[in-house]
This record gives C-alpha cells, sequence and structure tokens, in this order.
C-alpha cells in the first residue's frame, strides 16, 4: 500500500509550473531553497515571526515574507523571487542597485530589491518617507540604507 | 618584498583551469608583521600557489585569497595587481582560494587585507609586467627598456608595434622570474586602478540572487541539520526525546554531537543535539520536539544584573597598572576640579546577516567543507583536530560571506558539520537559527569603566584616571584568564593619545561565562565610548567647546611612543616606526568632520552636534553626529559626518561603503544593542529583542571625507565603528543636557537592564 504523505501542492514560480509534495505547513522560504533549489532567497531571522526581510518575495504580485508563508497559502499562486524579477538582472532596481553600488555582502539584497520592486509597482514616485516605510521590514547588517534610499528613486525615473 | 616563482609547468595549474601555454606566477604569502622587508625562505620549503595567470586567450586570473563579506577584498586586492600588472580589468577573472597554508594567513579579520597584502600585491604584479615586457623585447630582438605595458599590451615605444598578453604568455613562461630589486613598482601617478571606484565583481551576482552563500551550496545527496545546543555553555544534553524528532515527517537522524567548546573551548563546537533531515525546516521542526535535559554546567548562574555589580565594583577599586606617567593621585588631590563618571556597555552579538552555516562531506578518512569563513585555516584545524585526522586530509572552500563581523572568524559551527557528515555519511549542510546565532555567539565583553578627570584652573586637563575591567578574550581559549590581553589593552585604553601630565590607566580582572570573542572593532566599542564621552564630560565641565577641547586634549601634532613610557603595546601587531600613532593624523580627521558638519554653526533647539575621534586598527577616524531631542527625550540622528585617513586608499567606493555600515553598525549598538544573561542563558534571541537599526532611523545625511595620503594603507573594516556612539550621546547632551553614560541609549520598554 502506497502513503501519501501530503496532498501535491501546484504553484507557479518565475513562470514555472511546479508541484511540490511537502508538509502544507513548509514556510514556502524553505520550499524554494531546499526543495527548488532557488538559492536567491535568503534566510536570516526564522518561521513564526517576521523580522528581517532577507526571504521577501512576490506572491500574486504582492510583497511578502517567504519565511512565514507557509506552502499551502501560495497554492495555486503565482510567485515571483529575486531569480525571476527580470530575465537578464536588467531590472531598473537592478541597475540602479549596481550603479549606486549599494551591496555589501549582499545576502540581504535580494529581498532588499524585491521589496522595492513592490513599492515601485504601487507607487511609482515614493518620496523619502515612504521609502523608509515600505523598506522598514528589511534589515541591512552591513548598513547599505542611504544607498537604498538613493537607488530606489533613481529606478523610479527610469522605470 | 615576496618571492615570486615562474611555475608555469606545474602540475597543480589545473585547478586554476589552465593548459599549456599560459604564464603563470606562484608565490608564497607571509605577510604576517612588517610589509616591505624581506621575507627568509628556505629555497626547497618554497611552495608557491598560483597565483596570477596570463592564459594565451589574454584571460588574466588572479586568486583572492581573502573571504569576501562585504568588505571588497575579493576585489580590493585583484585591483592592486592589476594595477601593477597594467591588466585590463574587463579581462580580468578573479578565483576564490581554498584554505591553504601556503597563502600564508587567510584570516580574514582585523581589518588586515589592505594593510598587509598592498604591497606584496603590488610586487606579485609588477614582476608579472616585466616579464610581459621581457618576452615582448626578446621577440622584437629590442631592449626591454624601449618597451612599455600599457592596458594588456605591451608597445615598442619607437615603432609603436604592440603584442598582446595572451600573444606573450607562452613566452614569458619560459622566462626566468626577474631579482626582486630589478622590478620597479610604479609610481602614484601612474595607477590606474589604484584610489579610483570600482564596483565589487560579485556586484551582478548580489543584484540577481545568485551569490553562493554558505547555506546555498548545494551537494548530490546532501541532507540538512540543525543543532540543539546548552542554553548555558560548557553544559552537555544528559537525555532527549529522538523517537519525537524522528516523527516529523522529514527528520532522518538524530545525532549526539560531541564537543569540549565553551569557555575555555576555543572554537570547537559547544556540542548537542542534531538533527538530521531532508529540508532546514524539517530539521528545525525536528529540533523543537527533542526535549533534552541538559546538565546545564558550571556557568548555570551567570546572571547580567549581578554581573554588572561585580564588574562595577572593581571599576571602583584600584586594579593592575598598564600604563603610568606623572603623579595622577597628586594631581587629583590638587585639582581645582575633579570630574568623575562610570560607563557601562553591555554584550553584544555581532549578528551577520546570514546565520552561522557549513557543508560538510567526509569520505575515505577525508573532510570537504564547504562554510562561509573568515578563517578557512582555522576552521581546517579546527575540523582536523574534532575529527581525528591530518590538518592535510581537510579541504576548505569559503564560499561569500553574508557579513561576518568577527563571529565568522570563529569555526565551531564548521566542526558541527563535520561531525554530523562523518555520522551521517552523506554530504550535510548544518544551519543555524537566528535564535542559536544569538544566544551561543562569541559575545563581545560586557564592561564596566570608571574615569577621573583633573581640572586646573584654566579648565585643562592635569590628570587623567582611567580603570575598565571586562572579561577577557583570552578566557575563550583558558577559562581561567582574568585579565585583559595587552592586544585588548591596546584597543582604546593605553593608547589614549592625550597630552595630560599625568596619567593612569589600570584594568580590573573579569571571569567569562560566556564565550567572549572579537566583533567589529573589539574593545575599541567600550573604550572609544567611555573615552570619547569623557572628553565630552571635561569640555562641558571647563566651559569649553567640545572639538576644541579635544584638539587640546589631543596636544600639538607629534607622534607618540609607548615604549617609552615602559608600556606594553602591540600597535596591532605592527612596527611603531612604519605605523606611528600620529597625533597630527588624528587632529586632521577632527577638522575635516567638523568641517564637513559646519560645527560651530547655529542649529535650531533642541538640535546639536556630538564629535569624537578615535584610531583603531591604525586608521583614523572623526565622526560628527547631528541628533535632536524630542519632548520625550527620544533622539534621531539627522546626519552622521565621518573623516577618515587609512593611508593610500585603494577603492575610494569601498572605503567609504565600509564607513557608511560602520557607521550603521555603531548606531545599532550605540542605540538597541544589548546581550544578557539570566541563569546562564542567553536572554535574547532574535531581531525583535535584539533590535538593530532600520531604514526608518538611518540617518538621511551620510557624509565620509576620505584624507589624501601617502602613508601605507590600513584597515578600514572595523575602524568607523567606535566613534560612533559617543559622537551621538555627546549630540544628544548637547541638544538636551542629558548625558548618558551607558548603552544602549534606548531601552525596549522596560527591559532588565545589565
Ligand atoms: S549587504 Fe550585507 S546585510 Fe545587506
Amino acid at each position: 500500500m502506497q502513503v501519501v504523505r501530503d496532498a501535491m501542492i501546484e504553484l507557479t514560480v518565475n513562470g514555472r509550473v511546479q508541484r511540490v509534495d511537502v508538509d502544507p505547513q513548509m514556510p514556502l522560504l524553505w520550499v524554494l531553497r531546499d526543495v527548488l533549489n532557488l538559492t536567491g532567497t535568503k534566510y536570516g531571522c526564522g518561521g513564526g515571526v517576521s523580522l528581517c526581510g532577507a526571504c521577501t518575495i512576490h506572491l500574486s504580485g504582492r510583497v511578502r515574507k517567504s519565511g512565514t508563508t507557509p506552502i499551502s497559502a501560495s497554492a495555486d499562486k503565482e510567485v515571483t523571487t529575486i531569480e525571476g524579477l527580470s530575465p537578464d538582472g536588467e531590472h531598473p532596481l537592478q541597475r540602479a542597485w549596481q550603479e549606486f553600488n549599494v551591496p555589501q555582502c549582499g545576502y540581504c539584497q535580494s529581498g532588499q530589491i524585491m521589496a522595492a520592486a513592490a513599492l515601485l509597482a504601487r507607487n511609482p514616485n515614493p518620496t523619502d518617507d515612504e521609502i523608509d516605510e515600505a523598506m522598514a521590514g528589511n534589515i541591512c547588517r552591513c548598513g547599505t540604507y542611504t544607498r537604498i534610499r538613493a537607488a530606489i528613486p533613481r529606478a523610479a525615473k527610469e522605470a | 618584498m615576496i618571492r615570486v616563482e615562474n611555475v608555469s609547468r606545474r602540475s597543480f595549474l589545473k585547478v586554476m583551469g589552465m593548459g599549456t601555454g599560459a604564464l603563470v606566477l606562484g608565490c608564497r604569502i607571509d605577510a604576517e608583521g612588517a610589509v616591505g622587508t624581506a621575507r627568509a625562505m628556505a629555497g626547497p620549503a618554497f611552495e608557491p600557489n598560483a597565483f596570477i595567470a596570463v592564459s594565451p586567450d589574454g584571460t588574466v586570473t588572479i586568486v583572492a585569497h581573502r573571504s569576501e563579506m562585504g568588505q571588497g577584498s575579493r576585489t580590493g586586492l585583484p585591483m592592486v595587481v592589476a594595477d601593477e600588472m597594467e591588466a585590463d580589468w574587463d579581462r580580468v577573472v578573479i578565483v576564490q582560494a581554498d584554505g591553504d597554508g601556503r597563502y600564508g594567513s587567510q584570516n580574514t579579520d582585523g581589518s588586515r587585507s589592505m594593510r598587509q597584502f598592498y604591497q606584496p600585491m603590488r610586487e606579485v604584479g609588477a614582476t608579472a609586467r616585466h616579464m610581459l615586457v621581457a618576452a615582448a623585447a626578446t621577440s622584437w630582438g629590442v631592449d626591454a627598456s624601449e618597451c612599455e605595458a600599457r592596458l594588456h599590451e605591451v608597445i615598442h615605444k619607437p615603432t609603436e608595434r604592440s603584442l598582446g598578453f595572451g600573444e606573450l604568455a607562452a613566452d614569458a613562461a619560459t622566462l626566468p622570474v626577474p631579482s626582486p630589486e630589478s622590478v620597479e613598482l610604479k609610481s602614484r601617478d601612474q595607477f590606474r586602478y589604484i584610489g579610483s571606484e570600482t564596483s565589487v565583481v560579485d556586484l551582478p551576482d548580489f543584484v540577481t540572487g545568485r551569490g553562493i552563500y554558505g547555506a546555498d551550496v548545494r551537494l548530490p545527496d546532501m541532507v540538512f541539520a540543525a543543532i540543539a545546543h546548552c542554553p548555558s555553555v560548557n553544559g552537555r544534553a544528559i537525555g532527549y526525546d529522538a523517537d519525537a524528532a524522528l516523527a516529523v515527517p522529514g527528520v532522518q537522524q538524530v545525532v549526539d554531537v560531541p564537543g569540549d567548546g565553551g569557555v575555555g573551548g576555543g572554537f570547537q563546537t559547544l556540542g548537542g543535539v542534531a538533527v538530521v533531515a531532508d529540508t532546514t525546516w524539517a530539521a528545525f521542526q525536528g529540533r523543537e520536539r527533542l526535549a533534552i535535559q541538559w546538565e546545564p554546567g558550571p556557568h548555570a548562574a551567570y546572571d547580567s544584573a549581578t554581573y554588572r555589580q561585580r564588574l562595577e565594583a572593581a571599576a571602583e577599586a584600584p586594579a593592575h597598572v598598564v600604563r603610568e606617567s606623572g603623579d595622577v593621585d597628586s594631581a587629583l588631590r590638587s585639582a581645582d576640579r575633579v570630574v568623575r563618571a562610570s560607563y557601562y556597555v553591555p554584550h553584544l552579538a555581532q549578528a551577520p546577516m546570514e546565520p552561522p552555516c557549513a557543508t560538510a562531506r567526509f569520505e575515505g578518512g577525508r573532510c570537504e567543507v564547504w562554510a562561509p569563513t573568515q578563517n578557512p585555516m582555522g576552521a581546517r584545524d579546527e575540523v582536523a583536530r574534532a575529527l581525528g585526522i591530518g590538518p592535510d586530509d581537510v579541504t576548505v572552500h569559503v564560499t561569500l560571506l553574508g557579513g561576518g563581523f568577527g563571529r565568522k572568524s570563529k569555526p565551531d559551527y564548521v566542526v558541527e558539520a563535520a561531525l554530523v557528515a562523518r555520522h551521517v555519511g552523506v554530504p550535510v549542510q548544518l544551519v543555524w537559527a537566528r535564535e542559536d546565532d544569538i544566544r551561543f555567539g562569541y559575545f563581545h565583553a560586557v564592561s564596566a569603566q570608571q574615569l577621573e578627570g583633573g581640572l586646573d584652573r584654566e579648565g585643562n586637563c592635569v590628570a587623567w584616571l582611567h580603570r575598565s575591567v571586562f572579561p577577557t578574550i583570552i578566557a575563550t581559549f583558558n577559562a581561567s584568564a582574568r585579565r585583559a590581553s595587552p592586544n585588548e589593552l591596546g584597543l582604546g585604553l593605553i593608547d589614549v593619545p592625550f597630552a595630560v601630565p599625568n596619567l593612569r590607566v589600570e584594568n580590573g580582572d573579569a571571569e567569562a561565562h560566556v564565550r567572549i570573542g572579537w566583533m567589529r572593532s573589539v574593545s575599541n566599542i567600550h573604550h572609544g565610548f567611555a573615552v570619547g564621552s569623557f572628553v565630552d564630560e571635561l569640555a562641558a565641565a571647563a566651559g569649553r567647546d567640545a572639538k576644541t577641547y579635544l584638539l587640546d586634549m589631543i596636544g600639538p601634532g607629534r607622534t607618540i611612543d609607548l615604549a617609552a613610557d615602559g608600556v606594553e603595546y602591540t600597535n596591532y601587531g605592527e612596527p611603531i616606526d612604519q605605523y606611528p600613532l600620529d597625533t597630527a593624523r588624528l587632529r586632521n580627521v577632527i577638522e575635516v568632520a567638523a568641517e564637513a558638519a559646519d560645527w560651530g554653526s547655529p542649529r535650531p533647539d533642541g538640535r546639536a552636534l556630538g564629535i569624537a575621534a578615535h584610531r583603531t586598527f591604525l586608521t583614523y577616524v572623526a565622526v560628527v553626529a547631528d541628533v535632536s531631542v524630542d519632548d520625550e527625550g527620544l533622539p534621531t540622528v539627522h546626519g552622521v559626518y565621518s573623516a577618515l585617513d587609512c593611508g593610500v586608499v585603494v577603492n575610494r567606493d569601498r572605503v567609504r561603503a565600509q564607513i557608511e555600515g560602520a557607521v550603521i553598525y555603531g548606531m545599532s549598538l550605540a542605540l538597541h544593542g544589548r546581550i544578557t544573561a539570566r541563569e546562564g542563558a542567553i536572554e535574547q534571541s532574535n531581531f525583535h529583542d535584539y533590535p538593530v537599526v532600520r531604514m526608518p532611523e538611518a540617518p538621511r545625511t551620510m557624509e565620509v571625507r576620505l584624507i589624501d595620503s601617502d602613508a601605507l594603507p590600513t584597515g578600514v573594516g572595523e575602524p568607523g565603528v567606535p566613534a560612533v556612539a559617543p559622537a551621538i550621546t555627546n549630540a544628544i547632551y548637547a541638544a538636551s543636557g542629558k548625558r548618558i553614560r551607558e548603552l544602549p541609549i534606548l531601552d525596549l520598554g522596560g527591559a532588565r537592564r545589565g
């Protein structure tokens, strides 16, 4: 007799349909990283809390922390990760990030860029205060905040 | 001087993916200690590693032997090589070195990379240039003096003929290496990349999520692991419920991890119980179910509030004198006024964005690890020790580091991955949760300090007494150590640069009950805070301008020779004649930072500037903070202006970035940083109770001025931190009259002090 551990969950990640057979409670972050091997989305603070933003992705176009999103909540939805933000790494934010040499260690930057992309999608011309508010959930321990604050308006202008 | 050898025909070239016809230069880098002095090397033992290769297609490959953790070394050191070589940066490929004794120390901490390798990198690059020029001259049958290397080709000046580096590689590979004396280095005006603003080589990967950090390593058949440690260090597990963990879907095994880490245990694992699973998440879930009973060990009574009382009492009693000049006691007795203040800085955690993690494979008696480590050779040695195999049977591959800040110099987590991998027989990736990172760190030392200053009638400081008490890093290696090491004393305590005639510095005993470790700028954090604050207090007592008073304390520009005063001063391991303690440079950064901030101009009510300056890891930094304080006493940092003198600047952009980052790091510890223990266990666990600065708190103005200098280059990773906290608290005083003598500035709604 075959034991079916979990129901298959189907979701679309960066335009590709994926079926995964995992505990429905498993956060999307770990499905992306450990099951689908999409390691651009990072772990930084852990399950149950949403404190650092390293795991930020888009779920059906809305900004989400994949570390606190159970995979069951992503079923039949569209997930976009840093790997899928643009086909060639030429999203205006990715270009602005390079122009301003934003990253230091780079670890938080997938999450920063995904949070910034969601901000620009709903507010094409954010003020400094709006940037601060939208980005407050994303920690950068290397301290690249002032460059992020400069790079977002530049990307906004180009978009 | 570095010894360079032509190794174009050695077998190890396949490591760099080199075919035949490439010019490959090897060298052995032993850069501990002095730069530019000849290093004796025994001929037969000389075992170079490939370092630069020029392929027939013109690609120049340069090995990066230091870890990349955001400071830009992986780009900066190759820039130096490429510059001397006259290579075209666009045709340079960088390969990360494994942990290997032939590279000399690869320990990437102490802000050493540029300090120790600037000169050797120049020599290697210049040697390659000479050989390529010689090869071209030979093929043209002309004198080498008529030829010049220019941007990836060699030109015959009289005829303007040229040959590309790639075309010359095979011929150059047959030439002997020129003697070091005959290799001419570039002059400063010939630099192409040194002093430029260059994007790091990893930048495209950083913005597309393609960079490979510790937990991004994927190996065939790899499993994931999490480990539970005893809440108090040096404790151990005496029982647990393996079945409950195994009942979690995806959990495969529960593994005992023996370990003699802890206080006195150096870089070995604390030991504990590991759960192996098919995903990281399942491993974390399984670990929750273990219900471990712990034998809590000798530090189970550690309580920060009680310990604080002991430290503060010690700071009030006479202690070991570590520097003395003049007669402080009588000068204090006869002073017109005596100012006293006590300062307290709690434990801190480095909290790099990427928590510790490592991947290991054990096969046939050999261990291979992939780790984000600042200390690849230390990792190799500790893994070898824990597994009982030889260091040569361990290979350490260095991934990108998601921040280090000193935490990743300690390879305990690498040892854990290796032990679990040996047990399960397939590759294992062991990941620490953020909670593990905060609770089981190598913490910055908690400290209590007492200062007394005697002022004469004019308000000048004539007596300085500073007593500092904190548990020492040495205790991490020797549990009975009670006194600070000369290195720790030399981090902002005994090396105060003041022209005060009567001065005494003391250090009191303290025991360690957690692992003490270095964190970005180390003891300079607490010493810089106390000294930077106290000078400001003296200025206020004297009724003088803070910046002028600081300059007066420092006195005229001069070099200070502490050894002449009988002080054991280690000067960050560098000779004092090459890296003098130069007050003129300190004065200069103060003036430049003050000018950047428009010191002395009027500010709105409730808003003011504060200043502090510090020499850290041989680099001179001054910081001015622009702060307002609201009606509830809460500060807002509007602007931070830094000036930095680190000698020759290689990559201006990355130097500035390091200072910007250090300002945020310094703000985090000043505003929020506090680690406390109760019943031996660390009370904090994640970014909700160990907060760090986020975007809304980051200053709107961040200005970094770099001093143009010909001095030997010194580090920039750590030096930006120490002056930040006192600059902010001094600004708060100036804005509100409230003097802050204890960090963090902000209290977490009634959290326990301690
Ligand atoms: S760049 Fe290192 S944490 Fe943001």
